[in-house]
């Protein structure tokens, strides 16, 4: 990698990272509605995996979307302008913070019901293959989604019709404030993948170089095995499954703990100055430009109009016949 | 014209489309080597091949979830389940997913999708497989449900469906595949969203749709004979609901009586009707009459099915309560 690619990645992270924490400021400001899920923590994920795709390979995700959002591409303030519900918006203030979606930029959304999205991305992985073209679909996921009967569903077409899908289970442990331990008659997710005959790794999901690289393996894969990979990546959320979660179902001291040892920014930011690849100012310089970048957006999204109530039905139908 | 059954009717639409258009293509349970548990695509397989005619497992959410990704890709898939009774376990996908994406990421996602599926009861399959719950999919907005009810109606609405951008819910009647009726020779479309005057009369406006268009039809026959000339509005698409030639007899005939196959309860008959006396209240002359399915779950025995269905002895009766 390059410098500058190095760099790049520290910025989109630290650019989630701020977008989430003025996020959170907003909805208890009462700007934003609904359900409010923070990706804090899980932000080398996205960005290590994003960064290793090729820009013909279509990314989709469930509801905890912002930082895929961001890394794909769509600019923090149209991002902020949807969080608002506004008409700048990428979704128009129609989907609010659960339904990103950039199709020009490969996003194909941000779904919230839990699984529903693998059937899909099985889809778009078959319209692939149906027109002989060599992209990938990555599809992202909670380990949470791997009880519901879609996931099952998905995964078996996804091999037994030979579909370029990359699975990614973001296991955070907890699907809500349910342990995994609780919920799967297997922790380790990856075994899941086995029982489809589907080749897999775990990876650790701190580390945004450990992310990218496994990504870029698996990625390259599947467009040449043209068949389905599952990667199961290891992450944590610091923050509560959305903004109205009261914890109780993991010590202050647990999160705590992740934070201070296995916080991605706090690792990448290590790892650049101890390489050498960027000084500790430089890195002040890119955070800088983040928190200019997110303020200007909070800004964009305030002033954005609100989508006009004529508009109501716009979009129901493609043609009313 | 030529006379053809349903099936056939259904299959041609199929066939026609897929000779067309190269991003049309069928994905479902059996319906490949099987040829269809219908038969309606028997020698698709040989002749366009394993791709096109896709054999699904049984994972119905998964059939209409894919279909739905497919469709996001440009593609014109036509997923088919078996039984309208499968379509629950794939409720979400039809609900929640193909009819939501288009509006809810502000028309940046097309769903080109239709999933065919098969209605109705009278064939003693017991409960889980005899249910005509067309009504709960015609509740969602972003979803447009067509039934036919005759085979030229079938055809061309099937043909329209296929070229639609958005998601369709094709119903099917089981034990309408047999039934004949005349079909235009070579390409034509039906729109969809538009009701049809299938016979005219002065006396009573009977409104239904697919299975019951029949039923109806035998029914004004026997009316007939008796000197009484009922007006057959079939509705053949269920969202958006076409309610103008429905207003249009009322107006004339000043009594109407709704036939369908499902339960009574929050039904075609419950709607068409709520609109009718919002919108026509000046000329009731007559408290409207519904025929519809005995609530209970359908049973398997031949005598006690058949007394839980709309007949045509049902119809007749109605009718004469309304006069």
């Amino acid at each position: 990698m390059e410098k500058d690619e190095y760099l790049e990645l520290f910025h989109q992270m630290i650019l989630i990272r701020l977008l989430e924490e003025n996020a959170s400021i907003l909805y208890q400001q009462g700007k934003i509605g609904g359900f409010l899920h923070l990706y804090i923590g899980q932000e080398a994920v996205s960005t290590g995996i994003i960064s290793a795709r090729k820009p013909e390979d279509r990314v989709i995700t469930a509801y905890r979307d912002h930082g895929v959002a961001i890394n794909c591409g769509i600019p923090v303030k149209v991002v902020l302008a949807e969080l608002l519900g506004k008409v700048d918006g990428c979704s128009e203030g129609r989907g609010g913070s659960m339904h990103m979606a950039n199709v020009q930029k490969n996003f194909w959304g941000g779904h919230a019901i839990v699984g529903a999205h693998l059937p899909i991305a099985a889809g778009l992985a078959l319209g692939d293959r149906y027109k002989n073209n060599d992209a990938v679909t990555i599809c992202m996921f909670g380990e949470g989604a791997t009880n519901i009967g879609y996931f099952h569903e998905a995964l078996n077409l996804s091999k037994v019709w030979g579909l370029s899908v990359l699975w990614i289970c973001e296991n955070n442990r907890y699907g809500m404030g349910t342990s995994v331990e609780r919920a799967s008659a297997v922790s380790e997710i990856r075994q899941k993948a086995e029982g489809y005959l589907i080749p897999n790794q775990c990876t650790e999901g701190m580390d945004v170089l450990k992310v990218h690289q496994a990504a870029q393996e698996a990625i390259e894969t599947v467009r040449k095995n043209k068949s389905p990979y599952f990667l199961e990546v290891e992450t944590y959320r610091f923050r509560g499954h959305s903004m109205g979660d009261p914890e109780r179902y993991r010590t202050s001291d647990e999160v705590k703990r992740w934070q201070h040892d296995r916080d991605p920014l706090g690792i990448y930011h290590k790892y650049l100055v101890d390489h050498g690849i960027a000084s500790a100012e430089e890195l002040d310089g890119i955070e800088k430009t983040a928190e200019k970048e997110v303020q200007e957006g909070v800004q964009f999204a305030e002033s954005s109009p609100e989508p006009k109530k004529e508009d109501l039905f716009k979009n129901l139908y493609t043609e009313m016949s | 014209m030529a006379r053809i059954t349903m099936r056939e009717a259904i299959s041609q639409a199929l066939w026609e489309e897929m000779e067309r258009d190269p991003n049309v293509f069928i994905m479902g349970e059996e319906v490949g080597v099987w040829g269809g548990s219908y038969a309606v695509t028997k020698g698709f397989y040989d002749h366009f091949g394993a791709e096109r005619v896709r054999d699904t497992p049984i994972s119905e959410a998964t059939i209409v979830g894919a279909a739905v990704g497919a469709a996001l890709t440009g593609l014109r898939p036509v997923a088919e389940l078996m039984t309208i009774n499968f379509a629950f376990s794939a409720f979400d996908h039809i609900v929640n997913q193909a009819a939501k994406l288009h509006y809810m990421f502000a028309g940046q996602m097309e769903v080109p999708l239709v999933i065919r599926t098969v209605s109705g009861g009278g064939r003693q399959l017991a409960a889980t497989h005899s249910q005509t719950p067309d009504v709960i999919f015609a509740h969602f907005p972003g979803l447009k449900v067509v039934a036919p009810g005759t085979p030229e109606d079938a055809k061309g609405l099937l043909k329209s469906a296929i070229r639609t951008n958005d998601p369709i819910f094709f119903i099917e009647s089981a034990t309408l595949y047999q039934s004949r009726g005349e079909v235009p020779d070579g390409d034509y479309l039906i729109p969809i969203g538009k009701s049809k005057i299938q016979r005219t009369g002065k006396d009573i406006t009977l409104v239904t749709y697919s299975k019951m268009l029949e039923t109806s039809m035998k029914a004004a026959d026997q009316l007939a004979q008796e000197g009484i000339e009922a007006e057959i509005i079939d509705l053949r698409t269920l969202r958006p609901l076409d309610m103008e030639p429905v207003l249009e007899s009322f107006k004339k005939t000043n009594r109407a009586v709704i036939v369908e196959e499902g339960w009574r309860s929050f039904g075609v008959g419950a709607e068409v009707s709520a609109r009718i006396y919002e919108q026509a209240f000046d000329y009731v002359d007559a408290p409207i009459q519904r025929v519809a399915q005995k609530e209970v779950p359908l049973p398997y025995s031949r005598d006690l099915e058949q007394s839980a269905l709309p007949q045509v002895e049902d119809v007749i009766r109605a009718v004469k309560e309304v006069l």
